[in-house]
């Protein structure tokens, strides 16, 4: 096989997907065939791209972000963050996840503190947790434990916990996914708002179309059992975008037709 | 709030009776007309025990005492002045209107006590002696009961601190370890369940000393609920909490010290609740068997000499010294798991 170490990408902070292909064990051990989560699916993102990926529950989109994330490793192909393959977890690529996931032990400020601390970099970085509290507008909660926050709050103490590592690349697996309309559309700004100010290389899941193109640069579909991609739309409007305006609209419909599509994998089985 | 509250209304029969309830717990006006009553409560109790004392009949031999009609006296007049204090001290007032029934039932239950026994000489002696015999052997051998509470503490003490220092190593080990798990967890559920007082036999052949023994068995029957419950709360982390810990960079150290042994905390504040219990009953037969000191061994000795108000006084004393120590464990775990408050029902 290619490495992809071997690609032309150059940049630290790209993606590079190859070839991947990820089947779960069945349970009995092998006596049926296991599930095939992802089938050979090959995708790049370059170095300060926000690309999200929507598609059908059971599409393996979580699986892609998580083996990129290093905690689960592919059955074939590789993956690559610049020229390294991906084999482990690190604070490289940080990891949001649709529940907040905070240490309910810790208050909000130790909890942003995690990276710093399991990097033993405390001490030289303690600016650092204040800066970021800051960020995200939650000096007041400093000292709060996670069960006071509203949801939205929660979600932000787990971007600053991500964010304070610098992480290259950031995997966000429906971030927003637990939160009401509106506190939602704010944290799409604050997310769009961080992404502007970091560069970081973001990679997202989403069920929400509307979000995936009021946010991203391209939009991964993918479809369901196996996990394959569809298509790739790039999304060539300007920021900040609006929700009601032609482009937009017209763009939500041609995503729609693609997920329909998308949606009925089987011929014939048309109800 | 406001949500709740109109559909409480609508579940509950008596709406207005549970919402007058409801208030009375954080402010007291709705129990102003029975408030008098409640706060004298423990003087009239006490008045009750000291007529029972100098008034009632005398079944048997007369207990020349005095300490009974004392202690009835300075509850009397402790009882009489918090019920004059109470009105310029609204936090003394809350405090009686708590603790006021209650006391005053117990110092009635003396009295009554004090009625079958020595008036009355409802049950047989010298087994059941009155309240006077009872504290006035708590007071003649305060000196030996001192001594044999603090011989308790040192054991009970130095066997819960080995037992619970030795659980978390091995429970830690067996929750985070697959191959510890598989090794250990057979052995854990085999040994862990004979009682720590099934041991003195064998404890009193390998153990240097009767002292040695008794820690050791104390320490024993601390050390399996500790393990078993640290083991199993290590297992249990949440997956996610140790997911986003490794991709935030955190090593195994981080991940064992930092995230599982946090987590499992709760659960091993309950294997340490269960091994204080156990460790009271242990220590207890550990002492009345082997070591010639501590309370167990006072109550097996007073019992030999049929001084069976030395027994009740030795119970007393344990019972005030072994809630001490529960209480004092709770603190702890209130100080511990202080991020809990909220998020489950204490």
């Amino acid at each position: 096989m290619v490495a992809p170490a071997a690609a032309t990408h150059e940049d630290a902070a790209s993606l590079r997907v190859w070839h991947v292909t990820k089947e779960f064990a069945s349970p009995d051990g092998g006596v049926t065939p296991g599930a095939l989560a992802l089938d050979d699916v090959s995708l790049s993102i370059a170095a300060g791209e926000l690309v999200s990926i929507v598609g059908p529950s059971g599409c393996g989109k979580s699986t892609l972000l998580r083996m990129l994330a290093g905690l689960t490793t592919p059955t074939t192909g590789e993956l690559a963050i610049g020229a390294e393959p991906i084999t482990a977890p690190s604070a490289e690529r940080g990891l949001v996840f649709q529940d907040p996931n905070l240490f309910p032990w810790l208050t909000v400020r130790r909890n942003i503190e995690v990276g710093l601390v399991a990097r033993g970099k405390l001490r030289e970085k303690r600016a650092e947790v204040d800066k970021f509290m800051r960020l995200v507008g939650l000096e007041a909660f400093a000292n709060s434990f996670p069960h006071h926050l509203s949801g939205g709050m929660a979600q932000r103490v787990s971007l600053a916990r991500a964010l304070i590592n610098h992480p290259r690349v950031l995997l966000l697996d429906e971030p927003l996914g637990a939160l009401d309309a509106f506190t939602r559309m704010r944290m799409q700004d604050e997310v769009l708002r961080l992404w502007q100010t970091h560069g970081t290389t973001m990679l997202f899941v989403t069920h929400d179309i509307d979000e995936a193109i009021y946010m991203s640069d391209r939009i991964v579909i993918m479809t369901q059992r196996p996990g394959k991609i569809e298509q790739i739309i790039p999304v060539d409007l300007d920021r900040p975008r609006d929700r009601s305006s032609q482009d937009f609209l017209r763009l939500r419909g041609d995503i729609l037709e693609t997920l329909h599509f998308a949606g009925q994998p089987m011929a014939g089985n048309k109800s | 709030m406001e949500l709740t509250a109109p559909l409480n209304r609508a579940a509950s029969p008596r709406p207005t009776e549970a919402e007058a309830a409801n208030r009375s717990a954080t402010r007291p006006p709705g129990l102003l007309r029975t408030r008098p009553q409640t706060l004298l409560l423990v003087p009239v109790a006490a008045a009750i025990g000291l007529a029972i004392h100098f008034l009632g009949p005398r079944a048997g031999v007369a207990l020349t005492t005095h300490f009974y009609p004392w202690l009835l006296s300075v509850v009397l007049v402790l009882g009489l002045l918090g019920a004059g204090l109470q009105v310029f001290s609204p936090k003394l007032r809350d405090w009686m209107r708590q603790m006021c029934p209650i006391l005053g039932v117990a110092v009635l239950a003396m009295a009554v006590w004090q009625l079958v026994t020595t008036c009355l000489g409802l049950l047989p002696m010298p087994y059941f002696p009155g309240p006077e015999g009872v504290l006035s052997a708590l007071v003649d051998d305060r000196a030996l009961l001192f001594d044999s509470t603090w011989h308790s503490l040192i054991l009970l003490l130095g066997g819960y601190a080995i037992g619970t220092a030795l659980a978390l190593i091995t429970g830690v080990t067996i929750g985070w370890f697959p191959h510890a798990r598989y090794w250990g967890m057979p052995v854990l559920k085999v040994i862990g369940p004979i009682p720590a007082t099934a041991w003195i036999p064998l404890a009193m052949v390998v153990a240097p000393s009767a002292i040695f023994s008794a820690v050791g068995l104390v320490a024993l029957a601390v050390w399996f609920p500790v393990t078993m419950l640290t083991a199993s709360g290590i297992s249990n982390t949440r997956a996610s909490y140790l997911d986003v810990a490794r991709t935030l960079g955190a090593g195994r150290a981080y991940l064992i010290f930092r995230v599982a042994i946090p987590a499992a905390l709760p659960n091993i504040f309950i294997g340490l609740f269960m091994g204080l219990g156990t460790s009271f009953l242990t220590l207890v037969v550990a002492e009345t068997v082997g070591v010639k000191s501590g309370l167990g061994w006072y109550v097996a000795w007073a019992q030999g000499w049929a001084e069976y108000g030395k027994v009740y006084g030795a119970l007393v004393i344990m019972a005030a010294f072994f809630s001490t120590i529960m209480t004092l464990l709770f603190r702890v775990r209130d100080r511990v798991l202080v991020w809990q408050k909220g998020v489950i029902k204490w």
